[in-house]
């Protein structure tokens, strides 16, 4: 494919918080002062560390600040170079890694307050995820609250290995809240770090952490369908942020094959897996992870069983493709516009009040 | 298909079960509170032995975390990988409008009619109602 079709909605791109001084004006006084008294560093984890390549693209970089810190440039290196209409900020912070609950909650607030600010208020074309304290489902509840109003927002953000698997009734109460308020719940790639990111134990190298994600969709997605997840809250919308794509239908196909035979530990699971996943699930088409050749790939989208899953994004400004590569060659032009507008519009209820 | 006598009524109880070799299939006939069904005793999945399943009932749930079972001794669990079946129907649990264990006509049939009928090994007598398979 030469060109994207303009007009799209990007899924998934990251606005960089570029130093913890930024944050300080959007903390509150108390926890402004215990930032600086406690002496508070970047909060970053081990994921994306900054000068790996797969971290940002060479031209996407900014020198001396971390990539996606500034809004001109992801302006001119996202939503101009893509024409997007649209884009949803998921904004990695480490907040979801605190061991201290009430901190982890005072940052995410910050996070929140300084997209709306910082962001939000200066290009209309932007949309966030409500940043959570997800290691606290009760605090998370409040801050979907807080921020609920504002119909910027519009998806609230998990990562996908937080501290307890996500189908765990522990983390209902923010299931409760994303569907009380029409936000889908996305959940991107990373972790609080408190669990080894696949389940061997800790990798020694950025490859195996970064494609471990996959591992930890695989176990996540499992949770949320045995768990009865989408039983108990049937309008719930999950967005599977980075995760990559291939790895589904074979994860699927062995999830179903459990099901059937010992489909009695959860008998709330009352019809394919697969089923469940098209009705609920929705993944961001960055990075896809698919070879090269057109009939693999078309192969591939063919297992997915359903047109209506995928949604395009650039992963701004994570090295996943080059120029404005960011859709797989040879995809049919119909399923290009799908994962370009109509998908998007279909999974993010709160666009439609505002994109014409 | 033929009408094939192949047991005493009695022979199986409400809750029994037993296996038959009717024109060289192996066919399992159960007893549900009367009503006698029969299955080909293999699974659709690998082939296990249906008639060595457990006999247990349906579980459903309401909303996560609700346990119900109903309709006991209804659902037939092959011993091999645990798929379910409907002893009424054949239908699996898991696709029952794709994945079934094949189902033959099981009746009762007084002993003056099950005289005219083909009876396997066993001696008919008019005193008697009896189990006849339709293969």
């Amino acid at each position: 494919m030469s060109e994207l079709p303009t007009g799209g909605i990007d899924c998934d791109l990251h606005p960089a918080v570029p130093n913890i001084a930024a944050l300080l004006p959007y903390l509150e006084p108390h926890w402004r002062e215990m930032a600086i008294t406690r002496g508070i560093d970047e909060l970053n984890t081990i994921a994306y560390p900054m000068n790996a390549p797969i971290s940002a693209r060479p031209d996407w970089r900014i020198p001396g600040l971390p990539a996606g810190s500034s809004l001109p440039r992801l302006q001119n290196d996202a939503l101009d170079a893509f024409g997007s209409q649209i884009a949803i900020c998921n904004c990695l912070y480490g907040v979801q890694a605190l061991f201290s609950e009430d901190l982890a909650a005072a940052f995410a607030r910050a996070v929140n307050r300084w997209i709306a600010a910082e962001w939000l208020d200066r290009d209309a074309r932007l949309r966030a995820s409500i940043v959570l304290a997800q290691q606290s489902p009760d605090l998370a509840v409040a801050e979907i609250e807080r921020c609920a109003d504002d119909p910027r927002f519009v998806q609230v953000l998990l990562l996908v290995a937080g501290e307890v698997p996500l189908g765990k009734r522990s983390m209902w109460p923010i299931y409760e809240a994303a569907v009380r308020h029409n936000l889908p719940v996305g959940i991107h790639a990373g972790g609080a770090y408190h669990n080894p990111p696949g389940p061997i134990g800790w990798p020694g190298t950025l490859a195996e952490d970064y494609t471990g994600h996959a591992y930890a969709f695989a176990a996540g997605i499992s949770s949320l369908i045995t768990e009865g997840v989408f039983q108990r809250f049937p309008e719930l919308k999950v967005v599977l942020l980075e995760s990559g794509v291939t790895w589904l239908p074979p994860h699927l196909w062995r999830l179903t094959k459990f099901w059937r035979g010992v489909r009695i530990e959860m008998p709330w699971v009352d019809r394919l897996p697969a089923s469940i996943v098209r009705d609920h699930v929705r993944l961001t088409a960055q990075p896809f992870d698919a070879p090269d050749d057109r009939d693999t790939l078309l192969r591939l989208i063919d297992h997915l069983q359903s047109d209506d899953i995928l949604l395009f994004a650039t992963d701004y400004p994570h090295w996943q493709f080059d120029g404005t590569a960011a859709l797989p060659a040879g995809l049919p032009a119909a399923l290009v516009r799908k994962m370009m507008i109509d998908n998007p519009r279909a999974t993010y209820a709160r666009l439609s009040e505002t994109v014409a | 298909m033929s009408r094939h006598v192949v047991a005493a009524a009695s022979e199986i109880p409400p809750g029994g079960r037993k296996l038959f070799t009717i024109k060289g299939r192996p066919i399992a006939v159960f007893n549900l509170g009367g009503e006698y069904f029969g299955l080909l005793n293999r699974c659709p999945h690998q082939g296990g032995s249906l008639c060595e399943g457990v006999q247990t009932g349906l579980l459903t749930s309401p909303s996560p975390g609700e346990y119900v079972s109903s309709r006991g001794g209804e659902i037939l669990r092959c011993p091999w990988h645990g798929w379910e079946f409907d002893i009424r129907t054949g239908q699996s649990y898991c696709e029952p409008d794709r994945i079934r264990a094949r189902q033959y006509p099981v009746e009762v049939a007084a002993g003056v009619e099950a005289a005219l009928l083909v009876a396997e090994t066993i001696p008919v007598s008019v005193e008697q109602s009896y189990i006849v398979v339709d293969v």
